[in-house]
């Protein structure tokens, strides 16, 4: 099975675009038009499950931000909110604080092998089911369908003349994709912001300028990705087609045209088979490129536009139910078990294809005929691709159920790094941070450990205590910054060596943070 | 060198060109990325019309819309003034008990106070303000003219000795080189040093005691713990700002040095003051 490229169409050819070469030959076409597609209407099992995909993941990206979650009166109701202003993402029961990002980062390495392991198992069937380009485009098809009619009425109208009631369905069209693409450009803004509260200010025009701009710039690119450039994005633009050929080896699930069976094609099966010349299942009916979003013939095998949005083989299914015949000519297989056929057909490729090698007389399939087994699936490639999948996910997991919501971070004073006071005793200065990561206010207690001499001041608790613990009351979801001075006595001075240890801990939950610490004497150094 | 060659598979023209038997499709660019491309041709125009692009001799075109990076800085300057106008207000009409009282206007002060001490302290008094051989390091408990927040601000007002400040807080020790002879200055000097809990000659120590009596404690006190009222130092205590061991102290009673610092309400105004002073206050030997 050859990758190719795009092919120009053959009718460029004429249009005078032809640079001249030497010798005054007209050479290839620079540049390309772009073949229009009307992709018809397919059913069966594939656009059912298509649809299903689309109802989900569209249903996902525009219901979200309307979820509410609560989580007390010190955080957001929403329940997935990306915070960047506050610095904060929340996704129902999981906050992120700035540092915790490596989740995130986690779960893309997690996406990056989910990828690896769907398309090396079953090709691409991200590009094909659930990439937004696919399901935006699916939909906008919708609304073309509902508003234009189906493959030949919109040929018809496109090769017609601007009558007004073409210039009416297109307006409608282009009104209700844009009406579509403002929906969608609204919905990722409502991602970043309390939703109810963003959508009366975008309504009544007190929303921030950045909303507008979002909500304009995404509804630029999906009315002009997911209306106008369709297919084009994913042949031109999408570099996943070129890093699929990566993923797949000869035992992934690829839409594959079984010519083994199909061919030699013909429209007059009845007539030429009644003329004892062998003839294949394909009835050469087209329905497999009718109904094809990228404008491909899938017969001349698998191919870089090809999504594998499966859609042919449901059109090619409900065909061969009609004349009679198994389903699966156009069929999820492997290019092994594609080989392996093609081989009994051809005889090892010393004929062309005879459909008569793949079946027994009586016309059922002969047991030579290799079919898809399941267990295919389970092959060293996808069960790495599994273990390091799980392995980086139970990580995660681990790592999200072993967090601190209790941290204590401490900054010695750089400059002054000791400071000597009129009793011969040394101060050090500490800026302390802490961090309290839910959204409860709490009172922690801070304690020493180590320099027993040692004692604490807090002037914003107070200015002239000195104590080996304090309670701090900290805000809600906040880091708090405090300023500790300690003092150690000139007597216990040759103990400054051995630094101390800062204890945060809540009483309530027993939550603790440790943070080792210097202390700087001018012995010490 | 270019022989027309069409690819078997794909009927499409290669380039003529081949490498170790490998071609080079040359498939047809798609017309819509030709638009792209002169769209981005009207915009590069439409931004060397806008913008500031084509140098010239001195200078460069202006662009119609008449940015400049150095226009923008300076309104973004107006907007941070702006932002804290209304906390510079508040802090101009509060006393400084208020301030201290505020914790968002103490952080903004103690902010404030660090970035003016940046500027206008640090050349005397160090960047830490930990001071240096003759200059007091502020972040210690030891005040020569007090510690609490009124104190500080007075003494950053107005100075210490500041000639041009009516105001200027001013004490001068007399040169006792003039008043005692050599061997009392050494007796006092000895006496000074063990205050501070060194051991020295009683035979020393002794009439130095009562010559500390006779002249010094006016001012220093009985205890040798200082006067704030004068500036006078503290002198049973670890901190040494002007004489260091028992030579410098006598040299210091034989012919003293005296600190002198600028008064800087004239020149940085009230408000800056009381900022410079909370941040002072803040540092951990605030009073």
């Amino acid at each position: 099975m050859p990758i190719e490229t795009a092919r120009p169409d053959p009718s460029d050819q004429s249009k005078p675009e032809n640079h001249e070469t030497g010798s005054g030959q007209p050479a290839q076409p620079l540049y390309a038009s772009r073949k229009k597609i009307f992709p018809k209407r397919a059913e069966g099992r594939f656009r059912q499950f298509k649809w299903l995909v689309m109802a989900i993941t569209l249903g996902i990206y525009y219901l979200t931000p309307w979820i509410r979650w609560d989580r007390g009166p010190y955080a957001p109701d929403q329940a997935v909110l990306l915070d960047l202003a506050n610095r904060r993402f929340y996704v129902f029961f999981i906050e992120i604080w700035p540092q915790e990002f490596f989740f995130v980062a986690g779960l893309l390495v997690m996406a990056g092998f989910g990828l690896f392991l769907v398309t090396s198992a079953v090709g691409r069937a991200w590009c094909g089911y659930t990439c937004p380009q696919t399901v935006w485009v699916d939909l906008f098809l919708v609304i073309e369908r509902f508003v234009e009619g189906d493959r030949n009425a919109r040929m018809k109208l496109d090769a017609g003349p601007w009558t007004l009631d073409k210039i009416g369905k297109r307006l409608v069209k282009h009104a209700i994709w844009l009406v579509i693409a403002v929906a969608t450009g609204g919905a990722w803004i409502f991602y970043f912001a309390d939703a109810p509260t963003l959508a009366f200010d975008f309504i009544t025009g007190q929303a921030a300028f950045i909303a507008y701009s979002t909500v304009a710039i995404l509804t630029a690119t999906t009315y002009v990705l997911g209306g106008l450039m369709r297919e084009q994005v994913c042949i031109y633009m999408c570099p996943w087609p070129r890093i699929q050929g990566a993923m797949l080896d000869d035992s992934s699930l690829v839409v594959t045209y079984n010519d083994w069976r199909g061919e030699p094609r013909g429209k007059h099966v009845k007539k030429t088979a009644a003329a004892s010349v062998p003839v294949g299942d394909c009835v050469d009916c087209n329905a497999c490129v009718a109904v094809c979003p990228m404008g491909i013939d899938i017969r001349d095998g698998q191919q870089l536009e090809c999504i594998t949005c499966a859609l042919c083989i449901d059109a090619c299914d409900s065909v061969m139910d009609k004349i009679g015949h198994e389903r699966g000519l156009i069929a999820y297989a492997t290019l092994n078990e594609y080989e392996s056929n093609m081989a009994l057909a051809t005889d090892n490729g010393r004929t062309s294809v005879d459909p008569s090698r793949v079946r027994t007389p009586e016309g059922a399939f002969s047991d030579k005929v290799r079919h898809f087994n399941w267990r295919i699936i389970l092959r060293p490639r996808t069960l790495v691709y599994v273990g390091v999948w799980s392995a980086v996910g139970l990580g995660l997991l681990v790592a999200l159920l072993s967090r601190d919501r209790l941290e204590l971070n401490v900054l010695h004073d750089r400059n002054p790094q000791y400071v000597l006071e009129s009793d011969g005793s040394i101060r050090n200065g500490y800026t302390i941070r802490l961090l309290n990561m839910i959204p409860e206010r709490r009172t922690i207690l801070l304690s020493l450990q180590g320099l027993t001499k040692a004692e604490m001041k807090i002037p914003s608790i107070s200015a002239d205590y000195s104590d080996r613990v304090f309670a701090i009351p900290v805000e809600p979801d906040k880091a708090t910054t405090i300023k500790v001075f300690v003092t150690l006595p000139k007597a216990a001075l040759s103990d400054a060596r051995d630094g101390l240890r800062f204890i945060a801990e809540d009483p309530a939950s027993h939550e603790r943070d440790i943070y080792k610490a210097s202390f700087n004497s001018p012995g010490a150094n | 060198m270019a022989d027309k060659h069409i690819d078997d598979v794909s009927g499409v023209e290669t380039t003529g060109h081949e490498w170790d038997g490998i071609r080079e499709l040359n498939n047809p660019l798609p017309r819509w990325w030709l638009w792209t491309f002169y769209a981005t041709i009207v915009w590069a125009i439409g931004y060397m019309v806008v913008y500031p692009a084509i140098p010239l001799v001195t200078d460069a075109t202006k662009g119609v819309l008449g940015y400049s990076s150095r226009a923008e800085l300076a309104s973004e300057m107006v907007g941070a003034k702006a932002a804290q106008g209304s906390m510079l207000e508040k802090i101009s009409t509060s006393s400084l008990q208020e301030i201290l009282a505020d914790p968002q206007m103490t952080q903004f002060a103690t902010a404030a106070g660090a970035a003016a001490f940046k500027v206008n302290c640090v050349q005397c008094h160090g960047s830490g303000a930990a001071g240096g051989a003759g200059y007091p390091n502020l972040n210690d408990d030891d005040w020569l003219w007090g510690g609490d927040i009124d104190q500080i601000h007075q003494t950053i007002a107005h100075g210490i000795r500041s000639v041009d400040d009516p105001d200027t807080r001013a004490s001068e020790m007399p040169a006792y080189g003039e008043i005692l002879q050599p061997q009392e200055i050494r007796q006092v000097a000895a006496y000074v040093v063990s205050l501070t809990g060194k051991p020295r000659d009683a035979a020393m120590i002794e009439p130095g005691k009562q010559l500390f009596a006779d002249n010094c404690a006016a001012c220093h006190g009985e205890n040798a713990k200082g006067n704030r009222e004068f500036g006078a130092p503290n002198l049973a205590d670890a901190i040494w700002l002007k004489a260091q061991g028992e030579a410098g102290i006598a040299q210091q009673v034989r012919q003293p040095k005296h600190g002198m610092m600028p008064g800087w309400q004239v020149r940085l105004g009230d408000t800056t003051v009381k900022q410079l002073a909370v941040y002072i206050h803040a540092l951990g030997g605030g009073e």
